[in-house]
């Protein structure tokens, strides 16, 4: 038993203990805390599969900026410390049938199709180029692999979003006077 | 051969008054429009009295035979190339006699109503509405065609409808318009069934050529295979059908109930229709056919006779009881037709020439002159006494004189008094009968002698049984020139040599003597008028007496022999009850109710559906992810 | 070494959880939370492919980049329409915004 395999189990029990609290607490704060533990976790599973830079964004853009967003927001609308209702139950129920079976379908398939060759450990660090400079080069680089079009695009993207949320957020003036 | 054009007026000319009056007459004819009525039906008469004399006289006679000319052949509705309705006017010894009759008849109604009906509203329809039925009637006789003359049949029907209830604010004549109408449309049914059998075994729609061919089938019976139904031949029964149609207009007993109910129209009306025209359309009919009458089935022919034969008892019997003056002579028309239907139903194999059809046919002419001459004095008569009841009368002879003496005429005619024309016509008739049926020649005369009977009791209790009064009553000369001219008619159309002209064969016959067989019914005639004037002639109570001492069969006349409570309890209590009833269920619960049920269970299931859209964002997630779902399944395992 | 399907049981495991969440959850900020749960399983595999199918690439890289952008964009929108919507309703509550009903 070597100790990425532990780390891999405890990593990924903490990610779906710490989802299935975030979907099902009671009262909504401990729910978006619960999903900040879910989003680090996963971030942690990022550290462990050896993609910094892809963790560290996810850090710094999930955690860092949309939790808070969704803690700002609970602050905005409601008492934070209010208890939200239950669920209905019918919902409840047939909701976690449901995900039972569609859970059953994927495993099937997964049994069928998911058993890949796992590849050579690698320990030498000469393996491919994942540094920064490497992303950031081919990110914006306008060859075959270059995604600068789509890099474009999701600028204009959040650019549009930007101006949508402050739209849309905007008090209306008519209600001072 | 006279030109087509002329014969196409004389039934054209009141159509046209038709059109114009119903159109225009109401606001801008009014005050002459039986003048132009009266015109046009003038000019029509003298084509027809030309006509006749052209075809009697000059050109009809075809190797010694009078022979059907066809004088105008329209092709309308071809089906195959020998199976066609056309329009078509056939020249022939009784239709041209017909349109004589019609038009003459109509022509002296026409002057009778300028007078009659001065002053009436509707005076321009009442021009209208009669021009459509000498149209119609004037159509009807010259058909060529087995189904233009039912086309003109129900016209005929449908003019009568309007003239009927021509006062159409009294519900009685309402009611009397619609029982004319349903009665004769239902025996209609009857001709229409006929008529396509007929058709159908014969291939042709038109008479002549129905009339060989059926003939010839039947004498050489192996040639087309014969039908049967019942045991009776399909010709049989399309014969027997037809006959009903023929019944119906004719007031034959069962279907004569609508007779005397339609005396509730004016009485022009009823002189017009009721007397001289519409009634004997029957009768042509059966003239029209009957080589096939006679010859086909000896059955179908001794239905004929007893039909007739019964109607003519059973009229003359009721007739001895109504005091309405209109229902008396409803019942002699009754009675009469009776006489000419069943003198068509005396042929027996072997008799050559057919006596019968020139007697019913004599018969016709003749009694279209006196009973058109009875219902106008009639109207003289209601139209000074404002009232239809016999009671109410009597004593007139003073103040109406010549209605009086027109009115006596024609009594004597109709009774069979020589040398008036009844006299004749009737006698053979009974001729006839005596050679056939002696059982019918004993109905006949008994018939006779009632007939005598109680058109007597009418002109005396009209003109005598009360001291005469009055002072003498001016009468316009349109009303009095019509009397005159029927009158005439009454007394001379007798000596016309008849069968010189109209014969079954087309071959001029002599006259039948006047023998020894004319002293029975003259017997007869005169003790019926002998006990009419000892009962009537003087007011006191034997006529009181006289009824009292028959008293179950008097009531039992009275009533009609209860006949129409037998049309109505068969229509009320079992064909509205067991047909209509269920019927108008099942309509109601069955076809509205699948249709209403169709209806409801597609709103309970668009009800049901409609929860889909709950606007729920949580409930289109989920079909989102059945669908899904449901898409992977099918490529993974079904499709792949 | 892990098996690559051990991941992708995880990330599966995590999608339907989120899925579970979005189906219950009355809340709609609740069902938000829901959806970045499922946009992150969704990384979870793209990564894990990425890393042992393709190991000299980088494109699982720049999918989950993306997504993850877009993730933030959608998320700051979808805040915006619930505050709207707060401000008219007075509610968060998912069974009170059924206007689009029958």
């Amino acid at each position: 038993m070597e100790a990425s395999v532990v780390v891999f189990y405890i990593l990924s029990a903490f990610i779906l203990v710490t989802g299935a609290l975030a979907v099902t607490s009671r009262k909504i704060f401990r729910s978006a805390i619960w999903l900040l533990f879910c989003l680090t976790g996963i971030a942690g599973l990022y550290f462990w599969l050896d993609m910094q830079f892809i963790a560290a964004v996810q850090i710094v853009v999930y955690v860092g900026g949309i939790v808070v967003l969704i803690i700002f927001s609970i602050f905005l609308t409601q008492q934070s410390g209010k208890e939200l209702p239950p669920p209905i139950r019918s919902s409840a129920v047939f909701s976690a049938l449901a995900v039972c079976a569609g859970f059953l379908l994927t495993c099937i398939l997964l049994g069928q199709y998911g058993r890949f060759r796992v590849p050579e450990p690698r320990y030498d660090y000469g393996g491919p180029d994942m540094s920064v400079s490497a992303i950031g080069t081919q990110l914006l680089s306008t060859t075959e692999h270059g995604y600068v079009l789509p890099f474009e695009v999701v600028s204009i993207l959040l650019l549009a979003a930007m101006i949508g949320c402050i739209v849309l957020a905007i008090k209306p003036k008519s209600d001072e006077k | 051969m006279p030109n087509t054009a002329y014969i196409i007026l004389i039934p054209l000319l009141p159509f046209i008054g038709f059109v114009i009056l119903g159109l225009f007459g109401r606001k801008y004819i009014r005050s002459f429009a039986g003048a132009i009525a009266t015109g046009l039906l003038l000019v029509s008469t003298a084509l027809s009295l030309w006509v006749a004399y052209w075809y009697f006289f000059v050109g009809g006679m075809v190797n010694g035979a009078y022979r059907p000319v066809t004088a105008l052949k329209l092709e309308w509705l071809s089906f195959s190339h020998d199976l066609s309705i056309d329009m078509s006017i056939i020249l022939d010894p009784i239709s041209v006699m017909m349109i004589v009759v019609v038009s003459l008849v109509s022509l002296m109604v026409h002057l009778f109503s300028l007078s009659y009906m001065k002053g009436e509203e509707r005076f321009a329809t009442y021009y209208a509405f009669l021009g459509l039925f000498t149209f119609s009637m004037l159509g009807l006789v010259v058909s060529g065609n087995i189904f233009e003359i039912y086309i003109f049949w129900e016209l005929v029907g449908c003019s009568s409808y309007l003239l009927i209830g021509y006062y159409y604010d009294r519900p009685t004549a309402v009611a009397a318009a619609k029982k004319a109408f349903i009665v004769t449309r239902f025996a209609d049914l009857g001709f229409l069934v006929g008529i396509l059998i007929l058709s159908f075994q014969a291939h042709t729609l038109d008479f002549n050529i129905l009339i060989s061919r059926l003939l010839s089938a039947v004498m050489n019976p192996s040639d087309a295979g014969l039908a049967s139904f019942w045991g009776v031949s399909l010709i049989s029964w399309g014969l027997i059908l037809v006959f009903i149609g023929g019944a119906g207009k004719s007031a034959l007993f069962p279907l004569h109930i609508w007779l005397p109910d339609a005396m509730e129209g004016p009485t022009p009306v009823s002189a017009l229709i009721h007397a001289a025209t519409m009634v004997v359309a029957g009768v042509y009919l059966v003239a029209r056919l009957y080589l096939l009458y006679a010859l086909i089935d000896p059955a179908v022919t001794q239905i004929i006779l007893y039909a007739g034969a019964i109607s003519a008892l059973l009229a003359a019997i009721i007739a001895c009881t109504q005091t309405d003056i209109k229902r008396v002579l409803a019942y002699s028309t009754m009675s009469q037709i009776g006489y000419m239907m069943f003198a068509l139903g005396t042929y027996h194999p072997g008799e050559d020439p057919a006596l019968g059809y020139t007697a019913s046919l004599f018969h016709l002419f003749t009694h279209a002159f006196f009973k058109a001459l009875l219902f106008l004095c009639a109207g003289v008569i209601i139209h000074n006494i404002h009232s239809n009841e016999m009671k109410d009368m009597g004593g007139l002879r003073k103040s109406l004189p010549l209605t009086h003496a027109c009115f006596l005429i024609a009594c004597l005619a109709i009774a069979g008094i020589p040398p008036f024309a009844g006299f004749f016509s009737k006698e053979e008739i009974l001729l006839a009968a005596w050679n056939s049926n002696k059982l019918v020649y004993g109905i006949g005369l008994f018939t006779s002698g009632l007939t005598a009977f109680y058109m007597f009791r009418l002109y005396f209790s009209v003109f005598w049984h009360k001291p005469a009064t009055g002072h003498r009553h001016r009468q316009p000369l349109v009303e009095s020139l019509p009397l005159v001219i029927l009158a005439l008619g009454a007394v001379f159309a007798g000596f016309i040599p008849f069968s010189r002209f109209v014969t079954a064969s087309g071959f001029p016959d002599k006259p039948s003597g006047i023998g020894t067989n004319a002293i029975a019914p003259v017997l007869i005639a005169a003790v019926g008028i002998g006990i009419a004037a000892w009962l009537y002639a003087k007011a006191s109570d034997r006529p009181a007496k006289a009824a009292a001492s028959l008293r179950g069969l008097y009531t039992f006349a009275y009533h009609k022999f209860y006949i129409d409570e037998l049309y109505l309890f068969i229509t009320k209590k079992i064909i509205f009850n067991c047909i209509g009833r269920p019927a108008a269920w099942i309509d109601r619960n069955i076809v509205d109710g699948f249709i209403n049920g169709v209806a409801i269970t597609t709103g309970r299931i668009s009800t049901a559906i409609k929860g889909v859209q709950s606007g729920r964002v949580q409930d289109y997630a989920w079909f989102f992810f059945i669908g899904i779902a449901g898409l992977a399944v099918l490529f993974i395992y079904i499709v792949t | 070494m892990i098996p690559l399907h051990y991941i992708l049981f995880v990330s599966t495991g995590l999608f339907f959880i989120g899925m579970f969440g979005l189906f219950t959850r009355r809340n709609m900020i609740t069902m938000l939370m829901s959806v970045e749960l499922i946009l992150n399983s969704v990384n979870i595999n793209f990564v894990a492919f990425n890393k042992y199918l393709y190991p000299e690439k980088l494109a699982g890289v720049f999918f989950s980049l993306f997504i993850i952008a877009i993730a933030a964009a959608e998320a700051a929108v979808a805040i915006a329409i619930i505050i709207n919507l707060y401000r008219n309703i007075r509610s968060i509550d998912v069974e009170a915004a059924d206007e689009l009903k029958f």
